[in-house]
């Protein structure tokens, strides 16, 4: 069966549908910004929204993602302006390694999408789907801060 | 592999029933089970298009949950009737979990450790199978046999969890390594409705449990009911902690489990009491 899934706005299409929707993403499209780490569902890295809604790419059967429209890290940017979760990543110093950062990035767009002003308990109970092995928690929980401060300004 | 969507009940079950298939819905199991080799279907059927499996209707007193229905609907529009199922809901995994994930599909994969199973056992809820050959109901005290294996046939599906509204506090506590995104080491749901308390374990023995023998020993609601008295307390976490043959594996000693039982049945006894007595939420 062919399935086609719109990424970023752009429709790609495939014959292998029972794969997951991380190995069509990186392996047959080459859209290289979703990292695979554990694909059990454990690490985040792979953090995608389907629909809008924040996923796991590596648990999701590729012919579930037919028809549907996938956000990646590639599609957040604006041209070369990076939108406010990431410039909030760089200003906070919350990129070390950065393997976990596009993961990070879509949990952290999504939790401020429900929660404009979260305490930090609830950021962290928010972010407990996505690792970071260099263990740089507290910057990025002070990007999270710094992203819902501007997003309360800008509105 | 090839992968089957039918759109609606009917067609689903005749498939399952013609075809060795192995169901998907969230796919949060299943595709790591397809990952690490431990699931090699020729076939999959995916239910995720069929829209009847993520209904949720009350009927009367009891809420008929579509077994597709993920966890996050579960946690932020059951709260009301269904508090102990909401609240064991917002534990599971991670958001990103939560969003796909299912109790058809925890209940399809009867992980031991898994986390609404000792909520489902203690509220008395009960699981709707269907087949081509019909539907019946099986309470969850009767759904879970070794681990991993239920009393779903092979040709059945999962349609529906049942489970009655809540009439009194519902609690449920787990152990683990950590707050969010863990596996229980052990847990426990405790029910109080209609002057009885109810309490199931999970990740404590080979298979989740109610602890029949601690239910019967408080009996009725104790006499007295303002406090409860300290020995009544440790009695019934000691009867709680002996419902079942703890398991020693990766996470935690059988010794360790027993311990970790206990405290948590008496806490939970506690916390249902107060709020029985009016402190505290619900």
């Amino acid at each position: 069966m062919t399935i086609g899934v719109t990424v970023n706005g752009k429709l790609y299409q495939d014959e292998c549908d029972s794969v997951s929707l991380l190995v069509l993403l990186r392996d047959h499209w080459r859209l290289l910004g979703t990292k695979n780490a554990c694909a059990e569902g454990e690490c985040g890295s792979c953090t995608v929204l389907l629909d809008g809604e924040l996923v796991n790419a590596c648990l999701v059967l590729a012919a579930q993602a037919d028809g549907r429209e996938v956000t990646t890290v590639e599609g957040l940017a604006d041209g070369d302006r990076p939108n406010t979760v990431q410039q909030a990543f760089l200003d906070a110093g919350a990129v070390q390694c950065g393997f976990c950062t596009p993961g990070m990035v879509l949990a952290v767009s999504d939790l401020l999408r429900r929660t404009p002003d979260p305490t930090e308990a609830q950021a962290r109970r928010e972010l407990a789907g996505n690792l970071c092995r260099c263990t740089g928690y507290q910057h990025i929980l002070d990007a999270v801060r710094l992203a819902a401060e501007r997003e309360a300004g800008a509105r | 592999m090839r992968v089957l969507r039918p759109t609606d009940l009917p067609t689903a079950l005749r498939w399952h029933a013609e075809h060795p298939v192995t169901p998907v819905m969230g796919g949060t199991d299943v595709l790591v089970a397809l990952g690490s080799g431990r699931l090699r279907p020729a076939t999959l059927l995916d239910l995720s298009l069929i829209p009847e499996l993520r209904a949720r209707r009350t009927d009367g007193n009891v809420v008929r949950i579509g077994a597709g229905l993920p966890y996050t609907e579960i946690a932020e529009r059951l709260g009301d009737p269904l508090p102990g199922l909401a609240s064991v809901a917002r534990l599971v995994g991670s958001r990103q979990v939560r969003n796909r994930g299912t109790l058809g599909g925890s209940l399809g994969t009867a992980a031991p450790a898994a986390d609404p199973h000792p909520m489902l056992l203690a509220a008395g809820a009960s699981v709707e199978l269907v087949s081509v050959r019909g539907t019946r109901r099986v309470p969850t005290e009767r759904f879970y046999r070794s681990p991993g294996r239920t009393a779903r046939d092979r040709d059945e599906l999962i349609a529906a969890i049942r489970v009655p509204v809540a009439t009194g506090p519902q609690w449920f506590v787990r152990a683990g390594i950590r707050r969010g995104m863990t596996k229980s080491i052990c847990s426990c749901a405790i029910v109080l409705a209609g002057g009885r308390v109810s309490v199931a374990l999970g990740g404590y023995g080979p298979v989740p449990v109610r602890a029949t023998a601690a239910e019967e020993f408080l009996g009725a609601e104790p006499a007295g009911a303002a406090r409860l008295d300290d020995d009544l307390v440790d009695e019934f976490g000691r009867l709680v902690a002996a419902a079942a043959e703890p398991v020693t594996d990766l996470h935690a000693t059988a010794g360790y489990r027993r311990h970790a039982v206990a405290v948590l049945a008496r806490r939970g006894l506690r916390a249902v009491w107060r709020r029985r007595c009016g402190e505290g939420p619900r």
